[in-house]
């Protein structure tokens, strides 16, 4: 029988919880990292017992986290003591904006909350995506936004700077969040092609493996901004795609659920019925590439599901038609908050669904939504959740 | 020997449990005791100060003898107590929390 492994990185440290196909009965570990935001955790596809953690402190700044045993243990490539002589330590904590003449771009500035320009700083890494063919390549999407590569299982990452220097970087702004480099979608169907999504400057696409990139925000439409339709500026919150789907992307903006059928070239909404469009997160069903799930969340400053009862909408059309999933939910009291990396499917025959919450529950569903329980309550705030389907 | 007394996540970090002690050559500063502490522990580049700037991070300050040297030059000798391993050379932590 299969099993299940979810991946849950809170306010204060990491958690792995297991499980059977069944999932009914879990084991939580951890935490790991006690104390750290674990922004997020991410097994490579190719090698399950791969996963990357991104571990950041205000006080300390950013670490890499890698385990090889499936989240047993822990070690910092690049930061271990190396014998001598022997090869040079790598530096697995070390994000710098390439600014070289060979490969990089120059550091310019991008637009701060009161309009004036601000320099590019790095804070942080919100997004590890490992490859989904190699366990030693992985890519982290950063705060202040740029995306970073590693090929040596985190040792050393490297910019690909013509993101950050296409163009539109001085319209850029932050997010209240911050100006992070929250999605990361790689393609299966297309090595080159990489999907990249900024708060608050929208979704990017890269056909070339991360050379050049173009902004793909033709449709959406953000009434927090002078130009409603601008190229840039646009707070994307997430996007998911479906692997089997290549080109079919389903984004869950500020406000207004969207759908676009060409790679992100143009964008309709497909909020429908919701009560809401504001949300967070955005995914897809494992087997069904038209079914997509979200959380609506009330308003863009309160940050809490409506009336206090907390519902998943699914649509099994590909957007318009929603459907809202409460049996197991709390339907009264509810005021917490689901952010945009915290929901995940499982690959089971029947498709799990799992988000966690800013009051530190992680709900499952093993039937694709119809019905939810807590399979962790009292965490501290989930930032991040992710699943391995393992044979 | 120096002395150098961590904030706990960095002990951590570093898989030590007390105080690091570290070989540093005259004259002993600021830069040349964190030089040290990064060539002995690399998992704590980055941590302490910045890896391009080197720059303290923030919300970390130096204390030596009971004096914040935070802002003192990283070329400036520090006081024999602390060269001669007597006194720690500390790595504090702003305090968070109300």
């Amino acid at each position: 029988m299969s099993n299940v492994r979810v991946l849950v990185g809170t306010h204060k440290g990491a958690f792995i919880l297991a499980a059977d196909g069944k999932r009914q009965n879990w084991e939580i570990s951890g935490p790991f990292f006690a104390g750290w935001e674990i922004y997020h955790m991410k097994g490579s596809p190719a090698d399950p017992n791969r996963i990357f953690a991104s571990q950041t402190s205000g006080w300390f700044g950013q670490i890499i986290q890698r385990s090889s045993d499936g989240g047993k243990t822990w070690e910092m490539p690049g930061g271990e003591k190396l014998p001598e002589p022997g090869p040079p330590a790598g530096q697995s904590n070390k994000f710098v904006y390439d600014t070289s003449a060979e490969t990089g771009k120059p550091l310019t500035t991008h637009q701060w909350y009161d309009g004036t320009q601000h320099p590019w700083e790095f804070m942080r890494v919100w997004h590890i995506e490992p490859s989904l063919t190699d366990p030693d390549t992985a890519y982290a999407g950063v705060e202040d936004a740029a995306l970073f590569r590693t090929t040596d299982g985190g040792r050393s990452w490297h910019e690909l700077a013509g993101l950050r220097g296409h163009g539109t970087g001085p319209k850029w702004q932050p997010g209240a969040g911050g100006l992070g480099l929250h999605t990361i979608i790689l393609d299966s169907s297309n090595p080159g092609r990489i999907f990249i999504a900024i708060s608050a400057a929208g979704a990017f696409r890269t056909d070339d493996g991360g050379e050049t990139w173009k902004p793909i925000n033709r449709g959406l439409r953000s009434p927090y901004i002078p130009d409603q339709t601008a190229e840039v500026g646009h707070c994307v919150h997430h996007v998911a795609m479906h692997q089997k789907r290549p080109g079919v992307l389903f984004m869950q903006k500020h406000w207004d659920v969207m759908r676009s059928d060409n790679a992100g070239d143009s964008w309709t909404e497909v909020s429908g019925n919701l009560p809401t469009d504001f949300g967070f997160v955005i995914d897809v069903h494992a087997h069904e590439p038209e079914t997509i799930f979200v959380v609506p969340i009330k308003s863009d400053s309160e940050h809490f599901p409506l009336e206090g009862a907390l519902r998943v909408y699914r649509s099994k059309t590909g957007g318009n038609e929603w459907q809202a999933l409460t049996k197991g939910l709390p339907q009264k009291d509810c005021y917490v908050n689901v952010l945009r990396d915290a929901m995940a499917v499982d690959s089971l025959d029947s498709c799990g669904i799992y988000f966690g919450t800013t009051g530190g529950q992680v709900y499952a569903s093993p039937d694709a939504g119809e019905t939810w329980a807590p399979i962790a309550r009292d965490l501290p705030a989930v930032l991040s959740v992710e699943v391995q389907t393992l044979a | 020997m120096i002395r150098v007394e961590l904030p706990q996540h960095l002990r951590t970090l570093a898989g030590v449990s007390g105080d690091v002690m570290l070989e540093v050559p005259p004259p002993v500063t600021t830069g040349s005791i964190l030089d040290a502490l990064e060539a002995r522990y690399p998992m704590l580049c980055g941590t302490v100060r910045d890896h391009v700037t080197r720059e303290r991070r923030a919300f970390l300050r130096f204390f030596v003898c009971a004096e914040d040297w935070s802002l003192e030059p990283d070329d400036k000798p520090v006081p024999e107590a602390v060269a001669s391993g007597g006194e720690p050379f500390v790595v504090l932590g702003a305090i968070a929390g109300g």
